[in-house]
């Protein structure tokens, strides 16, 4: 078990070198795309819009743009390393390694979900320059922001593990996560939508993740809190197995 | 002691291509012995199945007594493993790819770094371990891969074709890393296409068609194998070829002929017998290396 506590500890530290090796593009670039976020629609759009739940709408953008940054560098951080690790096919280090199954997927997902969270705080500390940010209950903050990037670890995992070339890599970021991130309530509450697209809105996981943040943010929520974070244990769950199915049976990584 | 035990070992790609087909091998603790084949006769398989890069179809492997089905870290603990390709990451440092290999195998860092500044001034890299590993010359990144084999102190060694590509200046120095290895216990397993590597440095050897072993047995067993051997004699001036016909000599120019001497045949009573008729001998060399006739009269 210290043996693989060990691989795991070298695994993240590696991560975490890579982070800090290519900053200009693991942390620099999220920081610009929300500033401009905030100053496009939070300033320029946001003036004319009318407070919500009595928060003004700079505010109520706060935490889905913080989450959408933590998504990103959460699952780009997991499949870019994870697929770059494949084709320089230094992934056999792993293989040839004793090392389980888990500890490959802990380690790579840690260094997604530290990503996510150095991003994500970063970006926080960015929108005190555009708000005054109210924390309400730091505690439900913290557990979605690291389960939600947990979430979008895993799911970069799996399709690091699937991708052949680089296209395969961009496709599920750019065609579902971007569209399902916009419509999750990132920029509006969906009690603003007709009750279709509300239902419609629903089926969007996104929306319970980007909701379940900004009630730790202001204390309101457009779905329920508790099932909210039900549903992030059970996709972090799930996507856990999978994955670990995935490397045991060698998909993508052996011939 | 057994190092590698592998039984009636199958593998068939989903392409349907059958790359080994039902092999048996035994490689003793200690023992240098080479997997000898052609491009695409099996080797790479038959060594990423050992390694864990490849599953393989049905048949049993145990490393140093370990079977790969039920104990395949204790196995992998012991061996270390030198591709063919460059399989690091380029934009890492050299020391930190060293380390890192020695942290996977669940080394502490205090003693992951000991173990690597070890390994990196034995391969001659210690002065680099701060360069990344792009800046290398294709030498020093062989010699990279090498050291990372090394950090964990594995007790068998499998090269895939390490030589293949490089200088002769780096492969000598190789074969001699290597021996020098293999004297202090280490068992190496290599797979190669060059002969010569194999009769230099091999104790034993198989050899590979087709995914299946057509020969297994030491090297000097392997070399009593030729019947006949051509040899290039080198004289400083050219005399008629009387009285050695038997050796079916053939002349090449004004200072070579060749001749073919049977296995019960001695080069040197050719060579007195060639000095009496008052030739005057600069050069002798077989024509071909022995494994190399050997090996193409299998294939």
């Amino acid at each position: 078990m210290k043996e693989q506590w060990i691989a795991f500890q070298t695994l993240v530290r590696k991560e975490i070198i890579r982070i800090l090796r290519i900053w200009t593009q693991t942390l620099l670039p999220p920081l610009v795309t929300q500033a401009l976020y905030f100053i496009i629609f939070g300033k320029f759009i946001g003036s004319q819009v009318k407070a919500i739940h009595g928060v003004s709408y700079m505010s109520f953008i706060v935490p889905g743009i913080v989450m959408m940054a933590v998504i990103n560098s959460a699952y780009g951080n997991v499949v870019s390393s994870f697929f770059g690790a494949k084709f320089q096919r230094n992934i056999e280090e792993m293989l040839v390694a004793p090392m389980k199954e888990w500890v490959i997927v802990a380690g790579f997902i840690c260094g997604g979900i530290i990503r996510g969270l150095v991003v994500g705080a970063l970006v926080f500390l960015m929108s005190c320059f555009f708000t005054h940010p109210t924390v309400y209950q730091i505690s439900i903050v913290m557990v979605f922001m690291i389960l939600t990037a947990a979430v979008f670890s895993l799911a970069a995992l799996i399709n690091g593990i699937f991708a052949r070339n680089f296209d395969e890599v961009a496709i599920f970021q750019n065609f579902i996560l971007v569209p399902l991130i916009y419509l999750g309530g990132v920029f509006y509450s969906i009690l603003s939508l007709p009750p279709t697209w509300q239902n419609f809105s629903k089926l969007n996981p996104l929306l319970y993740m980007v909701n379940g943040f900004r009630y730790g943010f202001f204390g309101f929520s457009d779905v329920s809190v508790p099932f909210s974070t039900a549903l992030l244990i059970v996709l972090t769950v799930v996507l856990w197995q999978v994955n670990i199915w995935l490397l045991k049976k060698g998909i993508g990584i052996k011939n | 002691m057994v190092a590698i035990e592998i039984n009636n070992l199958v593998k068939t790609y989903k392409t349907g291509t059958k790359a080994v087909k039902g092999v048996d091998l035994t490689v003793a603790q200690g023992d240098f012995f080479a997997l000898l084949g052609a491009n695409g006769a099996g080797k790479t398989t038959i060594i990423s199945i050992l390694i864990g890069l490849v599953n393989k179809t049905s048949g049993t492997v145990k490393i140093f007594g370990h079977d790969i089905d039920r104990e395949f870290d204790q196995a992998k603990r012991l061996m270390g493993v030198v591709p063919q390709e460059f399989n690091f990451n380029m934009f890492e440092r050299v020391g930190d790819i060293v380390t890192i290999q020695a942290g996977f195998f669940g080394i502490d860092r205090t003693n992951a770094l000991k173990s690597s500044e070890e390994v990196l001034k034995k391969v001659g890299l210690w002065e680099k371990r701060t360069a990344m590993a792009r800046t290398l010359s294709g030498g020093m990144k062989r010699r990279l891969m090498i050291a990372r084999a090394l950090v964990h102190k594995p007790r068998m060694l499998i090269l895939d074709e390490p030589t293949a590509g490089v200088d002769v200046q780096l492969r000598f120095g190789m074969w001699d890393y290597l021996r020098e290895l293999n004297s202090q216990g280490v068992t190496v397993l290599l797979t190669t296409h060059y002969l010569e590597e194999v009769q230099q440095m091999c104790r034993n050897a198989a050899i590979i068609k087709e995914g299946e072993i057509v020969r297994l047995d030491s090297v000097r067993n392997l070399n009593k194998l030729i019947k006949q051997e051509t040899y290039v004699i080198a004289v400083k001036k050219m005399q008629p070829l009387s009285g050695i016909e038997s050796y079916h000599p053939v002349v090449v120019d004004e200072h070579t002929f060749e001749v073919n001497l049977n296995r019960d045949e001695q080069l040197n009573d050719l060579l007195i017998k060639l000095m009496e008729h008052g030739f005057d001998i600069t050069d002798v060399h077989p024509k071909e290396q022995r494994l190399e006739k050997l090996f193409l009269s299998l294939l």
